[in-house]
């Protein structure tokens, strides 16, 4: 079980709070599917992504992208509890979706990235430690039921 | 993995945006890591690594100065670069994965200071650079 100082849980939570999930979500899965274009191999089904113009404004994507920072958001909720959380989430990437653990790395920083852009100096070194050590830890989870 | 001409803009761009920030950046970037990845401070056993030493500002300085002159020779950074790749391949040995730690702090640190001009083609471009200069230095290595 991974373990957090009360200084990190305030530091998450309380960002956190701050975060507009959807704008979020749908600019983070967007700079994924342009910065690293090859992770647009698991939506071939999402229409026009053939430039960024296109991705950005992509309506898939901006959904896609709040489902998956609103599931981030449970994570927050059980942060003593994140593998078991996701279980089921890890087993439906493996065994449905076929998703290289190595992308939920990827989209990891690039949600540290979003964060950067958005809270500025308030994201300041011990800020990014802490949700570095989330995202890796979600990472983490989700490729836990891999087999 | 090659940058294009629109890369390579890009990358100008928004180096020129940084203007003598860029030694600023350096440091930061260099400190988001220490603290960010511990292990990364095992290159490090003879610096100051608490907040504001002046020995990380030095650091930062020439890995700024460096990155500067890859944008400057951006149709060569291998050119450009060699001794440093020299360097880190005989003397520095630093582990490949660390030049994408810092790469991505650099990036956290750009995006902090400039997040209007890091648009995502413009993120996208600056990522490449930085893998290109990761690339070169490590190049050497076997």
């Amino acid at each position: 079980m991974v373990h957090w100082s009360a200084e990190e849980k305030q530091l998450i939570t309380s960002l956190w709070g701050k975060v507009n999930v959807e704008e979020c979500g749908a600019e983070a899965l967007a700079r994924l599917l342009i910065v690293y274009p090859w992770t647009q191999r698991f939506f071939a089904n999402f229409g026009n992504l053939s430039s960024p113009t296109a991705i950005i404004g992509n309506p898939k994507v901006r959904a896609h992208g709040k489902k998956v920072l609103s599931s981030f958001g449970e994570a927050i909720k059980n942060l003593d509890n994140i593998k078991t959380t996701y279980s089921k989430l890890s087993e439906l990437h493996c065994e449905k979706l076929h998703v290289d653990p190595e992308n939920f790395r990827l989209l990891g920083d690039i949600l540290i990235i979003v964060l950067s852009a958005h809270f500025t100096k308030d994201f300041d070194p011990a800020c990014q430690a802490t949700w570095q050590k989330l995202v890796g830890v979600v990472a983490h989870a989700l490729a836990y039921k891999y087999h | 993995m090659v940058l294009s001409a629109s890369d390579k803009t890009n990358v100008k761009g928004i180096f020129s945006k940084m203007g003598g920030q860029v030694e600023n950046y350096g440091a930061e970037a260099l400190e988001r890591m220490f603290v960010t990845y511990p292990p990364t401070k095992t290159y490090f056993p003879h610096f100051d690594l608490s907040h504001g030493s002046a020995q990380v500002k030095a650091h930062g300085k020439k890995v700024a100065a460096a990155l500067v002159e890859a944008v400057n020779h951006i149709d060569d950074i291998a050119g450009a670069l060699s001794k440093l790749s020299d360097l880190h391949a005989q003397k520095l040995r630093v582990d490949p994965v660390n030049f994408k730690l810092l790469g991505h702090c650099f990036l956290v640190v750009v995006a902090i200071h400039q997040p209007a001009a890091l648009t995502p083609e413009v993120h996208a471009s600056l990522d490449k650079f930085l893998c290109a200069v990761g690339n070169v230095l490590t190049a050497k290595y076997r």
